[in-house]
This record gives C-alpha cells, structure tokens and sequence, in this order.
C-alpha cells in the first residue's frame, strides 16, 4: 500500500532523553494483541505515560503528558532508540498518536527500517545536536518548533540549522510515499531467473 | 578475494544490486508466528496478492499461548484472553487461506518459532533465514544468514520471496581458551554485551568464532546467536563444522541421499576465509568469563556473580548517568549491594535463549535432590517445543522439577515476554533465562535479572542471586 509521503514537517518536539529506549517501552506486549494496525496509540509508552501498570491514568511527569508538549510530532531521544523487539506495532502506535520524526543519535536497525516503511522519518543526529535541538526548544516548546525538511536532509530551529544523512532507498520511500512490494515487483523477473539457478545449485531446498 | 562467512552467505542470495546501494536478497526460509504476521496477511489481501511460493514458509504459535496443561487440552474455547484466541484462530486461519505450513497449537512439533525451525531441518546452513522476531539470529548458529524483520518485511516476503537488505559490515568476536565448570554460553553472550554494548554491534553481522564456539554445542552456539541482536547485531553466526553438519542430519526437513552428500559438501565451505576482512575484531578469554547476571534494565547492565550494584557516577556521560538512576530506581536496587544479596520472588527458565534440552538438563542437575526456597513464590520452566517437553519428560527431567517445587508447563514464549498470563507481578523480582530486561518486560513493573539456566536454577533453591559453581561442585 502506498504511504502518505514525508517531506517537509514542521512540529512540537518532545524531549525523551534516555539512551536504550526500547521497542517493549514503546509497546508493552500486553498492548499488542490486535490484528489490526489500529487502536495502538493508546498502548504507547503504556509503563511511563500511566500512573498505573495496565492503567489509563495519565501520569503528569511524562513529558507526552505535560501541557507544553501537547500534539507533539517529533520525538527527540538518547542514542539506540527502538532497540530490541521487533515488533512494527511500536511504530505503527507511534504513527497513530501523531509522530512524524524521531531525533536520536542512533537507532535499533530493525525499528530504523520499520519507520521508514510507515512513513515516519528516524533522523540520526549527534548527541551533543540533539541535546541543543532539545535545549532551544525548551522555553517554549509550542512556539519553538523543529523544521524538518527530508529532501533537502536539514532540521532546523529558528536560524539554525543541522544536516543529517539518510540512505537513497529510505528516503526515496518517504519522499515518494513508495510501496516496496510493487517497487519489488518490478523485477519479477530477475526474481524468477534468480530462484531458478538458486534451486538447481541446491536441489536440497 | 577472501570473504566471511557473511559475505558467502550475501553473495549466494543476491538477487540483483540496485543503483540506490541497497540490495535485493531471496529468502530460503520464512518462519511465521502469531503476533507479527496478521497485519501482513491483511496487507496481501488488501492488495490482492498471494505468496511467492508456499514451500518456504513455517508457521506456528508461541508467543501469545497459554502454557497451563488444562488450558492447552481445552484448545482455543479454554483460553481466557479473547484477544489472544483471536490472534491465534487468525494465524490458522492465514495459512489455510493461503496455504501454508502449519505446525498447530496441538501439534506435538509446535514450539518456539527460533527452536522449532533448527530442530525440524526447516532450518538449514548456507540457507537465508528470517522471521518477524528479532531473535531470529539465533539460526545463525548453523551458518545461516538469519535474521529478524518487521511486519512490513513479512508482507514483502511473503510477495517477494526476497528482502531489500543493504549489506553490513563485518565483525568478529573471537573466544580463546575455553569456559570453566559452571560457566555456559549464555554466561559468554552476557559478557560479549557487557564488554560491546547494546549498540556495540550495530550494522554488523556478528561472527563469533574461536576455541570456545568450535567446542560449543550446537544448541549453546544457538544461545550465543540468539543475543546477537541484544548486542545490536541483527544476525550472529557460526562457522559450519563437523558438529554442525552432525547436528542436522536425519532431521525431518534435512536432505536424504545424493542431496545429503551435495549438501554436506556445500555446507562444509560455510567459514570465514583465513584472510578475509573483518571491520572489527573483539577478543575474549574464555576462563576469564565467571557466570554473569545482569543488574539493572539493559542487556548490557550485566555483572559477574561477584560483582555490586554499580553506582550512578560510574555512568561516562550525564545520559549514562541518567540511565543508571533510572536503571537503579525501577530496580529496586541500592549502589553497592553484593548481587548475591539480592532476593528473588521468581524464577522463570524458558524462552528461544534457553529451553533446549541442555538447557533443563543443565537447570535439572543444579535443582535434583534440593528444594525451592520458600521465599520463591514460583519457578516456572518452559520448554522451548514439544518435542523438547517429550524428550525431557523421557528423562524424567520433569520430575526433578517437580519433586523440587519447581513447575513444569507446555511450549511457549511464556515469561520471557508475559504476553500471556505468566508474567510478573509490579515489584516482583525474577531470575530469568530469558534475553530481556527491559522495564515491564515480564509484566509492568516486574524486575528482570538474566541468567544462565545454572544460575536461574540456583537463585531458585537459594531464594536469592548466587554462584553456581559451588552448588556444582557438592553434586
């Protein structure tokens, strides 16, 4: 299915400055029992944003949950965020409550490409970056939007601006809100030929 | 040109190099579970497409089932949770519709989706493996470039039977010497993440080599592979060698015949050439590695049994720093405290790292003849597969469990993950086979100590974190 393509979004970006955030912390696998990609958005960062393991109480020292960063669409974090689990539902949860991008030093690869195929842009920025991007925001985190223009790989803050580095395929993807499987597709025949002298070199498969 | 063993594996699956630097590789081997799959079902259908071939892909549930005996004889009507009934009814009734392979819930084969496949044959060497579980590396261990993918990749899979994949880098860890009594390999991939971090193997394939993994069982080089991914390496391996090729045959889905000695032949070229290049190279002493648990919420926050409660100010950087406050708050845990003065509530041995049969037999032999400490309000043990429950029931490894207070449950992800009822409760401390312990992983607030299956087992006599090797040493 074709994506809704990402080039230029400008948002309230939430400060989550933890290293290892993790996939489970993102979704708790009691949160994941649907099949369907909808209704997740309320299991996300279900341990920190509630009061109470399993509860829907709001926990007010969560930053998601304070007033200044409401509708928040950037998220700006430690170094190995989404590391662990590969569960897509973290990003699909994280595409339904609204984010759009993900600032962090590094990230887990496997999360990495599950954004990139759901339309949410994982910016890799230094931590010395993101803890300035994060600092500038801070006085007033609704006024002090991020700018963050994919084809031209800059995020931006006032007059300041940072470039990043994406590979050609991701960003090709997001630019162009491509299907990956048609993109495939288009080389059906390649496929064929491959699997062809593939099963005569090991008839054992 | 001398090549890794990785870059064998990529060359003799590459579809086609594409101009943007990505890569388009086939897949030998889809292994399918319930928890990841639905969404790509539903994708194929949306889209009116069907699977490439249906010969490639394994089904089967285990993370979302029930491990009580009563429950699993019921079938689906006996289950509690009408969400995980859902789930699972989904994944039966995907691989009726598009005709795959399916080992049930009732299937004496059903298990572990990373267990099943090497112990089927459905996993072989030379084969590129992948499944929408992060610990899909664990079937690196018999030479295979395996790893774990998201949905999306499933659904791309399913259509394409290839992966768009872009070529990592090369990195090998090399183990010298050899591990001291006690001391398993799960003890080893602990110490690997302590010393390389959880990112230290980010954009690598991992190959761990040396002394100790050609000595190593296959099944403790599984264990080794399976926590690549906590060491941020998406796939780990292992050379082929004669305890590989051993392993394998006569296996359900392993060759027969004239294709068994092809096969064979092919196999034996699956190693690293004497040259070949590796970006980075990590050297370990296997008698310097003492059993190791981890302290605080990432894989990387492990200790040797000896150690104490590292203090905040041991952090690099104030990130560091914050992580080990917050590491040490949700634990519980004061700055200092011998790991060994840390009580436990639980212990739960299990999970794709450690529920083979050299697991339990392992975890058996520190429980036989000893008694759960009272404090312990439960000792699950899980047996990765059906087949692993049957052959330790033939030993009557059940019953050492039993006789010792300790539980014995059908196959399942169980506790490594409590998406199902077995989990922890908010507080509760667990001594865990498992390869998590991220905050809440074993149910919301729950505190997760990793351990070998020696060392879970004798934290559950003990009631609180020890040595093993004494207890060894008095059997």
């Amino acid at each position: 299915m074709a994506l809704q393509p990402f080039t230029v979004h400008r948002g309230v970006a939430a400060p989550l400055l933890r290293i290892n955030v993790d996939t489970d912390a993102i979704i708790p696998s009691r949160e994941m029992k649907r099949v369907s990609k909808q209704g997740l958005a309320a299991g996300l960062f279900a341990i920190w944003r509630y009061t109470e393991p399993g509860g829907r109480e709001p926990d007010l020292n969560f930053v998601l949950n304070k007033p200044q960063y409401r509708n928040a669409s950037i998220l700006l974090s430690g170094a190995n965020f989404g590391c662990g689990s590969s569960r897509e539902h973290a990003v699909w949860a994280l595409n339904e409550f609204g984010i759009r991008a993900i600032i962090a030093p590094s990230f887990g690869r496997i999360f990495y490409h599950n954004c990139t195929r759901n339309g949410i842009l994982p910016i890799e920025l230094e931590a010395a970056v993101v803890h300035y991007l994060a600092e500038a925001i801070q006085a007033a985190p609704q006024q002090n939007k991020l700018l963050v223009d994919l084809p031209n790989q800059q995020v931006s803050v006032a007059e300041l601006k940072f470039s990043f580095t994406i590979e050609a395929t991701p960003k090709r993807m997001l630019v162009e809100g491509l299907d990956p499987i048609a993109m495939t597709l288009e080389m059906t025949e390649q496929i064929n030929a491959f699997e062809l002298q593939h099963r005569q070199r090991m008839p054992w498969l | 040109m001398p090549r890794t063993l990785y870059d064998k594996l990529w060359d003799a699956h590459l579809v086609e190099d594409r101009a943007d630097g990505s890569a388009l590789i086939y897949i030998d081997r889809h292994i399918v579970h319930e928890v990841t799959s639905p969404q790509a079902f539903a994708g194929l259908r949306a889209a009116g497409r069907t699977p490439w071939r249906t010969d490639t892909t394994l089904a089967t549930p285990d993370h979302n089932v029930s491990t009580l005996p009563a429950e699993r004889r019921g079938g689906y009507a006996a289950l509690p949770d009408a969400q995980s009934r859902i789930q699972l009814e989904a994944l039966d009734a995907n691989c009726g519709e598009f005709n795959l392979p399916e080992y049930r819930l009732d299937d004496p084969r059903q298990g572990i989706v990373h267990i099943i496949g090497p112990e089927s044959g459905a996993v072989l060497p030379g084969m590129t493996v992948v499944c929408g579980d992060s610990h899909t590396s664990t079937n690196g261990a018999l030479g295979c470039y395996a790893c774990g993918i998201g949905t999306s990749e499933v659904e791309h899979v399913l259509a394409t039977q290839t992966l768009v994949a872009k070529k990592m880098r090369n990195m090998r860890v090399q183990v010298d010497g050899q591990l001291g009594p006690g001391v398993s390999p799960k003890d080893l991939i602990l110490a690997i993440i302590g010393k390389i971090g959880t990112a230290g193997g980010t954009g690598h394939a991992i190959e761990f080599s040396g002394p100790v993994l050609r000595e190593m069982s296959m099944e403790g080089r599984m264990t080794v592979c399976n926590m690549a991914i906590e060491a941020g390496a998406r796939v780990g391996l292992v050379a082929v060698d004669q305890t590989t090729i051993d392993y394998v045959e006569g296996r359900d889905h392993a060759p027969r015949g004239d294709d068994w000695q092809r096969a064979a032949t092919y196999w034996r070229t699956l190693y690293s050439d004497p040259d070949a290049h590796f970006d980075r190279t990590v050297a370990l002493q296997g008698e310097e590695i003492a059993p190791h648990v981890s302290w605080g919420t990432s894989p990387e926050m492990v200790l040797p049994i000896s150690g104490r409660v590292p203090a905040v100010e041991s952090g690099r950087d104030a990130t560091e720093r914050n992580s080990i406050a917050a590491a040490l708050d949700y634990m519980g845990l004061q700055a200092g405290t011998p790991l060994t003065e840390i009580p436990i509530d639980r212990v739960f041995i299990g999970s794709c790292t450690n529920a083979r049969i050299e697991d339990l037999r392992a975890a058996a032999a520190v429980v036989a003849g000893r008694k759960k400490a009272a404090s312990v309000r439960q000792a699950l043990v899980v047996p990765g597969s059906g087949r692993v429950k049957q052959q330790a029931e033939a030993e009557g490894l059940d019953q050492v469990f039993l006789d010792a207070g300790f539980e014995w449950r059908e196959p399942g992800c169980s506790m490594c993950l409590a998406m199902n009822a077995d989990r922890l409760a908010a507080g509760e401390r667990c001594a865990s086979t498992s390869n998590r312990n991220f905050e809440g992983r074993q149910g919301a607030g729950g505190r997760t100590h990793l351990a070998s299956p020696q060392m879970a087992a004798a934290a559950g006599i003990a009631g609180h974190l020890v040595d093993v090797r004494p207890m060894l040493a008095a059997c």
